[in-house]
């Protein structure tokens, strides 16, 4: 954009205005549960940025502030800032933030069941700014990257498996021409083969330039993909770095890769022999 | 048997205008879930508009204004009252709706007072022979009528952008806003249309052979409750079954009344409300319903 490029010029955080996205001190609260705090977090323009975390971590509360769909939940993003190319975009409606440039794939794919693969498609350009001849060519961008939903336009989605469904689920979000995709575990059941295709499809997407976000409880295949990583813990950054460096950190490797090391099997042995106390509290009853 | 196809044709044209009414019924219900019990007094302020402006403004300008205004009223109770409640129970919204249902009548009637009021329509008591078979040219014109609007809007859901917002939100309304889907827009335009459908259903409801617009008009347009509900609360197809199976017992059950005096009187406004129930007990969620009213 020309005019972030001006800002560019000018500023002496030259390189803040470089990021597509960057988020500051962003709390989220849903009513008394604090979910997410005080995190700070850069996707910087053309790049794969991974986060992950393990279940109620904080991932998609983080995507629903950017997306702005908190209030569906009952949730608010309580204090910090979210800009967006140099602009704010944390007061604005979910339909403002796709109008700017920001599309999700919700945890769970989220299809719209009742309707057929086209119409889901057309329903994902609802939110685009672009013109006729845009969101044509947004369709078949999507129809190259994945030939099967033209061959299936007429099917309604619900009946689709689950990977296809997932396909369905991106290109929808596509179909906007985002300029940042956020994607919420998009892996998640999926069979290995399947979830390999889906990588394979974000890096295309980011080779067409789109910037990514990728949510991931999959370490390994995000890890792959991201070139910087941050770990959500208990709403919290509790580690970031090059995706690289995360992947061959001893922690990241324990507890998100799976791979086992001494310690962390005999912190297994000791926790199995505690009985657990929710299992005593049952008896009692 | 010509009175048989008199009733038939008779019922087939007064389900049409149920199908209307309960069409505007289920969009609503689609695009927010929430049961509009004040339907009725939607369809009485269009009716009202017309019948107070044809003096002034000639029948077919008045029409126009009562629908427009019937969508207005429809507009307005979306923005000022339902859009305060969003993110309430729909339970407590189908509470609110009553409350609106109230106001609305109490207001109307106090304006009808004991009136019949004609809508000046063109079409007076002029009726159409076919061989042995008559039928009123209102109920013609009916026909035509709700046959083109609900055409009309079947195709605007399938193939517009309004359709497929209309569509998505209904199917889930926080994706639908991540696909920018605005979801006050969509509400609105739900109840405005709501509004207009029942306008011209409350012109039908009182033309020949019925005297005119009067208090008892909002009873009629209840019969479209059994229809919607008959058909399906979430189901478009379903509006339209279930009207004309209204419309048709309705018409038949009247007109075969005398015949059937051991089951007492009045069976032709029972009737409806039977056969949704037979319906209901066979199929809890309608014939075209996806979901139940409760729905997880
Ligand atoms: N609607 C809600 N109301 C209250 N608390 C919520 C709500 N949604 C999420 N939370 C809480 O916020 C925290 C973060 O949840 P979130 O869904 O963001 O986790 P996640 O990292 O996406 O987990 P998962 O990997 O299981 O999807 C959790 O502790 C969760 O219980
Ligand atoms: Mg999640």
């Amino acid at each position: 954009m020309a005019d972030s490029d001006h800002h560019a010029d000018q500023s002496p955080h030259a390189d803040r205005t470089h990021q597509a996205l960057s988020v500051r001190d962003a709390c989220v609260g849903y009513g008394p549960v604090r979910a997410l705090r005080h995190v700070t977090l850069d996707v910087p323009e053309g790049a794969v940025v991974a986060v992950l975390g393990g279940n109620g971590a904080g991932k998609s509360t983080l995507l629903r502030a950017l997306s702005r769909t908190l209030s569906f939940h009952g949730g608010a993003l309580t204090s910090g800032t979210i800009r967006f190319a140099g602009r704010r975009v944390d007061g604005l409606r979910p339909e403002r933030v796709v109008a700017a440039g920001i599309s999700q794939v919700p945890e769970g794919r989220r299809v719209f069941a009742r309707m057929t693969v086209a119409d889901n498609l057309r329903a994902g350009a609802l939110g685009s700014t672009g013109s006729r001849a845009a969101k044509a060519g947004a369709l078949a961008r999507v129809h190259e990257l994945f030939p099967v939903l033209a061959d299936r336009a007429g099917q309604r989605a619900g009946l689709l498996s689950g990977g296809e469904q997932q396909m369905l689920a991106v290109a929808r979000a596509l179909m906007a021409a985002p300029r940042l995709l956020l994607l919420d575990e998009p892996s998640l059941g999926l069979a290995p083969l399947m979830a390999a295709r889906i990588a394979d499809t974000i890096r295309e997407i980011n080779a067409q330039g789109t910037s990514v976000l990728l949510v991931e409880q999959n370490a390994a295949l995000a890890l792959r993909l991201a070139s910087y990583a941050y770990v959500l813990d208990v709403g919290e950054v509790a580690l970031e770095g090059p995706a690289a460096e995360l992947a061959a950190s001893d922690e990241v490797r324990r507890r998100y890769l799976g791979v086992v090391d001494e310690t962390a099997a005999a912190d297994a042995t000791r926790a199995l022999d505690t009985p657990p106390s929710l299992r005593r509290w049952e008896a009692d009853r | 048997m010509s009175t048989f196809a008199e009733l038939l044709l008779n019922g087939l044209s007064m389900g049409s205008v149920y199908a209307l009414i309960a069409l505007g019924f289920v969009v609503i219900f689609r695009a927010t879930e929430v049961v509009n019990f004040a339907h009725a007094s939607l369809l009485l302020a269009g009716g009202y508009l017309t019948a107070s402006l044809h003096d002034d403004l000639g029948f077919w300008p008045a029409l126009a204004v009562g629908v427009a205004g019937a969508a207005v009223v429809g507009a307005a109770v979306e923005f000022c009252v339902m859009r305060r409640y969003r993110g309430q129970d729909h339970s407590v919204l189908a509470i609110v709706t009553i409350g609106v249902d109230i106001l609305l009548t109490t207001e109307l009637t106090r304006r009808l007072g004991t009136d019949v009021l004609p809508l000046g329509d063109p079409w007076g008591d002029s009726v159409l022979t076919v061989g042995s078979v008559s039928i009123a040219h209102t109920r013609v014109a009916a026909f035509v009528t709700a046959a083109l609007l609900i055409g009309l809007f079947l195709a605007a859901f399938r193939y517009t952008s309004w359709g497929v917002a209309m569509r998505a939100a209904a199917e889930s309304p926080e994706t639908a806003a991540l696909m920018g889907v605005r979801l006050g827009r969509v509400s609105l335009g739900a109840w405005a249309v709501a509004g207009a459908l029942a306008a011209v259903a409350a012109l039908f409801l009182t033309v020949f052979p019925t005297p005119g617009l009067e208090r008892a008009t909002s009873l009629a347009a209840l019969k479209a409750f059994p229809a919607a509900i008959l058909g399906g609360l979430d189901s478009t197809t379903g509006a339209l079954v279930g009207g004309l199976v209204v419309g048709v017992t309705e018409s038949l059950a009247t007109g075969y009344q005398s015949d059937l005096t051991f089951l007492g009187r009045g069976l032709g406004d029972l009737a409806p409300y039977l056969v949704m129930t037979a319906i209901l007990l066979i199929r809890p969620a309608g014939l075209f319903g996806t979901k139940e009213l409760a729905r997880v």
